[in-house]
């Protein structure tokens, strides 16, 4: 049978809930538990992306029971910011998932400024749109290379990293560091937008393209990429809504959902792109998804790009002298802006009473930050809904009867990141 | 209000744009059944629970003083003359729901714990709260009542404490470094 054609079965109804849906179990009428070897998988394996310690029973080559062990990576961020001023908390959560970083710093900030019911300056908000759409590129291509090199496509790592490359380049001339920026502050961005950058975001945005083309001239054509990933790792539609599954997961199982489209935040609603959905649920579709959503990021960016060269000159932040740092200049000639920066560093700044919870859609998926402020200078709780520690719980389903070679393309078709899952 | 139907709702409250149901704890699995069902809500997006313990006694810059009075010399004493609202029971356990569809909708169910108290678990509602509900137990100590598998997930299986609830300390981890006798 040619790989090209599909072999892809869908589920039928759901197969959950059953007695423990994301531990999945050996089933005694099924196998001979004389059979059953149980294996660790992990934690120090280089295909779990970090440290994941999969415990599999195998009968044979194929997968009868499966449990997740993660917490490896667990850091404490939540409890170490409640500990920090709102000020300093911002440098925390970009460290949460160190791939896709500008979402969660975006959450945060989010968060913050909806509990303090304060404007951003539309040229904060384009540039936000900007530099997330390029963080989403820089993961997708991470995902990709590191996905790829697994599955034994090697050359597929280094073309990634080319363009990634690209990526950290734009961040180092925004932000002065190549990764987890601190460039969205609370009120808007840090400094306005560099000069040269809309320049380079244009070559960069033709680049892409041409790159993206050539990924998918290697892996789509390629007989063993698409054995290794049709058919593989199925989640149903029902299944992926009752396990909570977002982001390319869950549009890779055919539901057509997307945060930026259908609770449109930023000012996606002002821009033109479309949100891919493939039906089958298997590795491929989501191969397919995280291609397409390559593509339409580019599309977002060059928009961004056109937007944001009307609004030169611009404030950048929101004057809010209480909230936001005063510029750097002023400080020499300013009493009044010493203090507020004194007072900003030092104490912090009081956040109105209440609780959010503020969402963006990342690159895995749904990025959710619940805070609740007592009126104080720092936060009394932060959570953060991380979407890879909820794509780990469908490992189990996904898994059900696949083969050990199998796993290691699921695992990695979930985009786990696990500094994101053991926060 | 739409959710009166609800079963168990003691009050909605509306603040910042979202809506809050408080549910009693007793029932919150009969609630969400409802809201899951009769509401559309099939999609748990989060389960965050909160330590409220010591709120409103922090000496904290934005408050005129504590709960327990006044007092000048406290670092940031002066600014806001409020001192937050009492909560009625140290735990809260926030459920976020989302309506999937035309008409997205999210929705947050809010639930009232003491110490020790025990709630019902709505893995057999969304089976995404298996994971949420073993990190709330890990991190907070809230035991919820026929969880499949209620073990702790990020800390280590022989961890003593909760550490995301208040009376945790912190810092106070030795380590050993190489060399050392």
């Amino acid at each position: 049978m040619s790989a090209l054609e599909r072999t892809t079965r869908i589920y039928e109804g759901s197969r959950i809930p059953r007695p423990i849906p994301t531990v999945l179990q050996v089933d005694p009428e099924e196998h001979n538990l004389d059979d059953i070897l149980t294996v660790n998988f992990g934690p120090n394996h280089p295909s779990t992306h970090g440290v994941l310690r999969l415990v599999v029973d195998l009968d044979g080559e194929h997968i009868a029971g499966l449990s997740a062990v993660v917490g490896y990576l667990h850091t404490g961020f939540e409890k170490t910011m409640e500990q920090k001023t709102w000020w300093k908390c911002v440098t925390y959560p970009e460290r949460i998932d160190y791939v896709a970083y500008q979402y969660n710093e975006l959450v945060f900030v989010l968060a913050v400024e909806k509990l303090l019911a304060l404007e951003t300056p539309r040229k904060a908000t384009w540039m936000r749109m900007c530099m997330g759409e390029l963080n989403r590129i820089h993961s997708h291509l991470i995902w990709l290379g590191t996905s790829a090199l697994e599955l034994g496509a090697i050359s597929m790592f280094w073309y990634a990293f080319r363009e990634r490359d690209l990526i950290v380049d734009l961040s180092e001339m925004v932000g002065g560091t190549r990764m987890h920026t601190r460039y969205f502050q609370i009120g808007g961005l840090a400094e306005d937008v560099p000069r040269g950058f809309y320049e380079e975001a244009r070559k960069f945005c033709k680049q892409m393209v041409k790159g993206i083309d050539g990924y998918e001239a290697i892996l789509d054509q390629n007989e063993i990429w698409l054995k290794r990933t049709r058919g593989v790792g199925l989640l149903s539609a029902d299944d992926a809504i009752a396990l909570g599954q977002s982001g390319p997961v869950l549009r890779a199982s055919g539901v057509n959902w997307d945060l930026r489209k259908n609770m449109p935040y930023l000012a996606y609603d002002e821009v033109d792109f479309d949100v891919p959905v493939y039906p089958h649920g298997d590795v491929y579709d989501r191969y397919k998804v995280h291609m397409d959503e390559m593509r339409q990021s580019v599309r977002i960016i060059a928009q961004c790009v056109d937007r944001l060269e009307e609004m030169e000159g611009e404030p950048w932040i929101a004057d809010d002298r209480k909230v936001v740092l005063p510029p750097r200049h002023e400080l020499h000639t300013s009493m009044e802006s010493l203090i507020h920066h004194f007072k900003i560093v030092t104490e912090g700044f009081p956040v109105p009473e209440g609780e959010v919870y503020t969402v963006v859609e990342s690159p895995r998926g749904e990025m959710g930050c619940y805070v609740v402020s007592d009126g104080g200078p720092k936060p009394w709780r932060v959570k953060f809904r991380a979407p890879s520690f909820v794509a780990l719980e469908a490992a189990a389903t996904c898994m059900t009867g696949a083969a050990v070679a199998d796993m290691i393309a699921i695992v990695g078709s979930l985009d786990g990141v696990m500094g994101e899952v053991d926060r | 209000m739409a959710y009166e139907g609800v079963p168990g709702l003691v009050e909605t409250v509306q603040a910042h744009g979202e809506t809050t149901l408080v549910v009693d704890a007793a029932r919150v699995v009969e609630a969400c059944t409802h809201l899951r069902d009769e509401e559309g809500f099939t999609f748990l997006s989060d389960l965050s629970p909160a330590d409220y313990l010591g709120w409103g006694a922090r000496g904290v810059a934005g408050y005129i003083g504590t709960r327990g009075g006044r007092d000048l010399h406290a670092p940031g004493s002066q600014g806001l003359a409020r001192v937050p609202d009492p909560k009625p029971k140290r735990f809260a356990v926030n459920y976020h729901l989302l309506r999937i569809g035309d008409e997205p909708v999210r929705l947050r169910v809010k639930t009232w714990l003491d110490d020790g108290e025990e709630i019902d678990s709505v893995v057999p509602v969304w089976p995404t709260a298996d994971w949420f509900e073993r990190e709330a137990w890990d991190m907070f100590g809230i035991v919820f009542r026929g969880h499949p598998n209620l073990r702790r997930i990020l800390m280590d299986d022989d961890w003593e404490g909760h550490p995301l609830r208040k009376d945790y300390p912190i810092g106070g981890e030795p380590v050993r470094f190489s060399g050392e006798e």
